[in-house]
């Protein structure tokens, strides 16, 4: 980041979107040593250095996915979708690349839920649209069950604890059941934010977390057949399947008439955006600064975007931006507002675009889950009677029994 | 400018690498402040883990026995997961009379966790006999006897020989646990018709 950029940035807590260029596209490289740079360290890094990582890396990855899906539609965009989508493909790479490799996969898999769960916290406590909230909360009791399951598999398959990685940041406890969210798809579609009335930070952050949900599918359909272990198999086979569940809702919230271009803006915009509330808040000096370049970087593609958009569709970025960006989103524990949600709200259900109380909850809804859940559960076989203790469940020695492997193993005292 | 190979890269990256993390939280940099106590504590702490991913290893490998049709001494394999669970409490107490967190995970506890996750994929796949699973055994029995033996010197250079004696006997089991495994995995591998499961 330029220095002053970084001091308006610090000063006014704020960014102006629409005048502040960044680096030129032309200008911005890397080398291969740039990119493969020294990993963070698992032990001593702060947990939100690892959840900005995990974030910004799905952010990236959805700006890829964007950006060719837009090539295919758009012969006239392909050339500036491609130079700028091979800067964006080097930043994921340098931020992917930043966890270390003593982070097991299943280590990751339970970073990457305690992003989830604390993104869209603090996301649902931001967003001013009371529906889009409830959206945001709903899957957040999901994501939340999904940590319990997978800390009970880290804990009875490879005797580790949890907590190494959430560093006591995130509970530990069982969310809406992993077997209740198997839904009939249409029940997970919601309606969307209506482009001309959506406030930006609303656009921010559908973007936000659709693109956090589908890195963690992509994630666990990459990673599920890395296991031996067939509860292990089963457990990510099944959570696999409410990712895509997330991502179905996430993407059904975004106005799907806005324009490829404006969507593009958008992507761009909500790629500065991140990057700032990083940057604003980053700990670890060495990826702050990795932050304030990459921020850069994004003003220099919004800038490119922004001419295009009123070269092809002769309207001012304006219409679509906001001048100055929303308050960052703030990476801080969200326990008790996860433990007020959870208390009023696991047993809501979907109907269609709607939430229902769990005895109105469609048949069609009942009658999938009936059937996938036909030959049992691997997310109730996993964490069935299980409760995290500090250090793992080996501790509970003093109530007479562990529970292991399908069976209570009594041990001499 | 002269082409990298393959070791001026590992070179230059080994040299600039920073350490896979710190052995205590700061909070507790005043309790551990000698060097050959800090080098202890992380110890324990690999022990610690070893033991624990220990218990879990001989759950999958019971299970498995009850699956085989190869006649095999469960009971013998119960004692020796009880006995895991006895040397994952006493390191726990001797980590907390040294005056640090047992729940911490040190860098050596880490490091541990990477070298024996290949055990636990080789003992939790459907697919392995119980030879193979043995085998994976063996290897986790023979760092856990040569890591005590690790343990009861380090306390001797502490000066804590009543937790040396302690550790004796959690070796001593230890010793036995190998011999159990190479015995079995022996028995398996000479008799005639055994090693192969249909």
């Amino acid at each position: 980041m330029t220095i002053a950029l970084l001091l308006q940035v610090r000063a006014s807590m704020s960014l102006d979107l629409l005048n502040t260029k960044g680096i030129p596209v032309k200008k911005q490289g890397f080398t291969w040593k740039d990119l493969v740079r020294a990993p963070i360290s698992k032990l001593d890094s702060d947990a939100y250095t690892k959840i900005r990582i995990i974030l910004m890396n799905g952010i990236e990855h959805e700006a890829l996915r964007f950006s060719h899906a837009c090539a295919r539609m758009n012969a006239d965009l392909q050339a500036d979708l491609a130079i700028i989508r091979r800067v964006e493909h080097h930043q994921e790479t340098m931020i992917n690349w930043l966890l270390p490799p003593d982070m097991s996969p299943l280590e990751t898999t339970i970073a990457y839920e305690q992003v989830a769960i604390e993104v869209t916290a603090a996301v649902a406590q931001m967003e001013p649209d009371e529906y889009l909230s409830q959206v945001y909360r709903f899957g957040l009791l999901e994501d939340f069950d999904h940590l319990y399951r997978y800390s009970a598999l880290m804990d009875r398959l490879e005797g580790k604890d949890a907590s190494q990685i959430l560093q006591g940041y995130t509970d530990i406890l069982p969310g809406r059941p992993t077997i209740d969210e198997h839904r009939h798809p249409i029940d997970d579609l919601r309606k969307p934010y209506d482009k001309k009335f959506a406030l930006p930070i609303t656009k921010m952050h559908a973007l936000t977390i659709l693109s956090g949900e589908q890195q963690t599918h992509n994630y666990y359909l990459n990673i599920g057949p890395l296991f031996a272990d067939p509860v292990a198999r089963l457990l990510y086979a099944e959570i696999a399947s409410i990712e895509e569940q997330h991502v179905t809702q996430y993407e059904s919230i975004v106005d799907p008439t806005e324009t490829w271009l404006e969507k593009w803006l958008l992507h761009e915009a909500n790629e500065v955006y991140n990057y700032y509330s990083c940057a604003e808040q980053e700990t670890d000096s060495r990826i702050r600064s990795i932050w304030e370049r990459f921020l850069d970087y994004e003003l220099g593609h919004l800038n490119h975007v922004c001419e295009l958009f009123k070269k092809y569709e002769r309207r001012d970025p304006a219409e679509v931006l906001a001048e100055e960006l929303p308050a960052p989103i703030q990476y801080t524990s969200q326990r008790e507002f996860v433990r007020k949600t959870l208390a009023n709200e696991v047993d809501l259900r979907a109907d269609a675009t709607t939430f229902v109380p769990k005895d109105k909850e469609p048949e069609r809804s009942l009658k999938h889950r009936s059937k996938i859940n036909s030959q049992g559960s691997p997310s109730e076989a996993v964490a069935s009677d299980y409760r995290w203790i500090p250090g793992g469940e080996i501790n509970a020695r003093e109530e007479g029994a562990i529970h292991a492997s399908g069976d209570h193993l009594h041990h001499s005292p | 400018m002269h082409p990298e190979t393959i070791s001026t890269i590992r070179r230059e990256y080994f040299m600039n690498a920073p350490k896979v993390g710190s052995i205590e939280p700061p909070e507790q940099k005043t309790i551990l402040t000698t060097t050959g106590r800090r080098l202890l504590v992380d110890k324990l702490g690999e022990r610690l883990a070893f033991e624990r991913t220990g218990v879990r290893l001989y759950e999958a490998v019971i299970l498995k026995c009850g699956a085989s049709a190869l006649d095999l001494p469960t009971d013998r394999l119960r004692e020796i997961r009880d006995q895991e669970i006895e040397h994952f409490f006493l390191l726990q107490d001797a980590i907390r009379e040294l005056g640090a967190d047992p729940t911490v995970q040190t860098p050596c506890a880490d490091v541990i966790g990477v070298a024996s996750a290949g055990l636990l994929q080789v003992v939790t796949d459907s697919r392995t006999d119980m030879a193979q699973t043995l085998n994976a055994i063996l290897t986790a029995e023979l760092t856990d006897n040569a890591g005590w033996e690790l343990l009861i010197e380090l306390c001797l250079q502490e000066e804590l020989s009543d937790l040396a004696d302690r550790f004796r006997r959690a070796y001593r089991q230890e010793a036995e646990h190998l011999t159990t495994i190479k015995s079995l995995l022996t028995e398996m591998m000479t008799t005639p018709g055994r090693t192969l499961e249909s």
